[in-house]
């Protein structure tokens, strides 16, 4: 009976190994490899943990250094769950921005933060999807509807109206945030 | 337990398959009296009491386990009936676990079914190091992935009985799978974690802005109205007033674009991410997961390799394959080492301990134990935050026999390192 009791492993560091008990999660385990490999992160990308133990909730600084929102400082909050990575992680922008994918309450339409995030995917790959969106914001996909409507009739105002939000100004009669990098 | 008369007559078609050895029996299967008792005697565990949780009990007590334990955190509602057959209405908001097992032991008598009330969470190794079997008939993900951790990491090579094979059902409408975790041996759950579907969502864009289907309306009300009007309230998809009040803005919005077939049942399927559930799929799983379960403990005939689909959407479809063992997995992929050191030595030490190793070339090592960042080497933020650690002595950072986490470019996944204090 049971014959797998009489399964032996074979093993191969030889050393002598006892029962595991970590009480880290396979989530714990994936995020700390996802960050610890993480390249040098481009000069545009801050990451910023307000717990350096909780590697579940931190901050990102996005400050474009071309496109239409060159000049500006975009703030992120990334929350993971224990259900990380068959979960994608949640991220909002937390200031008020003109932009057409993503709306006055700080929700991103970005594909692989919903419909397409899959597991193979990493903290990287999303860092690299939101980096692009200021690159090549995405009328196709609106959130902001009015904005897309404005970037896909007419560039020029569309940079005109990105250029007075950043600055705190107001477009179609909403204040937006000053985002402007201080230096 | 000694099998009386009236269990021998209850037992008589289990014992054919183990009184006598056959074509199909599994290498090393010694027919005999021994089998039969060690069958009545070992402990399976069935986890969960649910859809698949009636079935399993059934189906092993009348294989012949009969000292069961069964776990569930649920109650009953009126929405079980239709398929768990050990509930009744009379029984509606009792402990599923409980009501499950005195029906079970009221229709086989010789059968021992002890149930636990709570969550899988509540217990420790301690508890589910009693099983021989651990038999799952669990709903989600997340607990499936708790199990599957829990049951791996008390895998000791030099104690063979730490061994607990897994046997994992699921069911999701017309579709479901059977499959055998044999720990650190086989693919485990964390192994295949990629090929779970995922609940279904809708563009973030479409919702906003583009609804064409009910299903729209009512994410659009869930995601993105609920947080907006009540940006301190969770929604619990439990609630009724809160499927309620998603359920009128959704319908709005739906007049609004001219769709049709926003209901509540709809809303909270949508928000729960409900599936309607198939008896006969439940059935058909729970009777694979339990003739595994027969064959591993008797050794009787072999067992599967070990992943078994079910498709009954058309037709009736199965297909049998192996999962390969990931080397990345998170789970069963990490390596374990212990190491001792004295308690003075500093983190920067064991790290260089670590490096000097032949066996491992580790390049930039990062640690961290299950609460804390011992020292990263990224991203910045916290290579500067935990940098002080380096010099830091190990007994201001860890208990003597702490763990710790090493992920490193070199690794697969990580390595978990124990670490003695040698003074």
């Amino acid at each position: 009976m049971l014959n797998i009791m009489s399964l032996k492993k074979k093993k191969v560091e030889g050393e002598a190994s006892g029962p595991r008990r970590p009480k880290t999660t396979a989530a714990q385990i994936r995020l700390q490899k996802d960050l610890a490999d993480m390249d040098k992160l481009p000069g545009t990308m801050t990451l910023s943990f307000p717990d350096p133990d909780d590697v579940f909730n931190f901050n990102l600084k996005i400050s474009p250094d071309e496109g239409f929102y060159s000049g500006g400082s975009f703030l992120f909050t990334f929350k993971i769950n224990t259900n990380y990575p068959h979960e994608p992680p949640k991220v909002m922008c937390t200031q008020k921005i003109y932009h057409p994918n993503i709306d006055l309450e700080g929700n991103v339409c970005l594909n692989i933060l919903r419909e397409d995030w899959k597991p193979v995917l990493n903290i990287n790959s999303i860092l690299v999807g939101l980096q692009y969106l200021f690159l090549e914001p995405n009328a196709d996909d609106p959130l902001n509807k009015d904005a897309a409507e404005v970037l896909r009739s007419n560039r020029r105002a569309f940079e005109q109206n990105v250029f007075r939000s950043m600055r705190g100004g107001t477009v179609d009669g909403v204040v937006f945030a000053d985002v402007q990098t201080r230096r | 337990m000694a099998p009386s008369i009236n269990s021998q007559q209850r037992w008589r078609g289990v014992y054919r398959y183990l009184e006598r050895t056959g074509p199909f029996a599994n290498e090393g299967f010694e027919p005999g009296e021994k089998v039969k008792d060690f069958l009545h005697t070992i402990k399976v565990l069935v986890v969960g009491a649910g859809g698949l949780g009636c079935e399993l009990l059934k189906d092993l007590a009348l294989t012949g386990f009969t000292d069961i334990h069964v776990i569930d955190m649920d109650t009953i509602d009126i929405s079980n009936l239709n398929r768990q057959f050990l509930f009744r209405a009379a029984d509606l908001g009792k402990p599923k676990a409980e009501v499950a097992a005195d029906f079970v032991m009221k229709r086989v008598p010789g059968c021992k079914i002890t149930p636990y009330f709570g969550k899988i969470q509540d217990k420790d190794e301690e508890y589910y190091s009693q099983f021989t079997i651990i038999i799952c008939g669990l709903d989600s993900v997340e607990a499936r992935r708790w199990m599957n951790a829990t049951v791996i990491n008390m895998y000791d090579e030099d104690d063979p009985e730490t061994l607990k094979p897994i046997i994992d059902g699921g069911t999701e409408g017309f579709k479901g799978q059977s499959r055998i975790i044999l720990p650190h041996f086989t693919a485990c759950y964390e192994c295949s974690l990629d090929m779970q579907t995922k609940p279904t969502t809708y563009p973030m864009c479409t919702i906003a802005n583009t609804p064409r289907l009910p299903e729209h309306c009512i994410e659009w009300a869930s995601v993105l109205e609920w947080p907006r009007t009540f940006p301190d309230k969770k929604l619990d998809g439990d609630d009724p007033e809160h499927i309620k009040w998603l359920l009128d803005q959704a319908s709005a919005r739906a007049r609004q674009y001219d769709i049709t077939g926003v209901t509540y049942s709809l809303t909270q399927g949508v928000v729960k991410n409900i599936i309607p559930a198939i008896a006969s799929t439940n059935a058909i799983v729970a009777a694979s997961c339990a003739t595994e379960a027969f064959k591993i403990a008797t050794n009787c005939a072999t067992y599967m390799s070990n992943y078994m689909m079910y498709v009954g959407e058309q037709g009736v479809y199965t297909y049998t394959f192996e999962l390969q063992k990931k080397d990345d997995c998170p789970v069963c992929g990490a390596v374990a080492i212990k190491i001792d050191v004295p308690a003075n030595s500093t983190l920067q030490d064991l790290i260089d301990l670590l490096m000097e190793r032949k066996d491992i070339r580790l390049k930039a090592p990062s640690l961290r134990t299950g609460s804390g960042s011992l020292y990263m080497q990224a991203p910045r933020a916290l290579r500067d935050a935990t940098a002080p650690n380096l010099v830091k002595p190990l007994r201001e950072l860890l208990e003597d026999g702490g763990e710790i986490t090493v992920t490193d470019q070199a690794l697969p996944i990580s390595m978990n390192v124990t670490v003695r204090f040698s003074d």
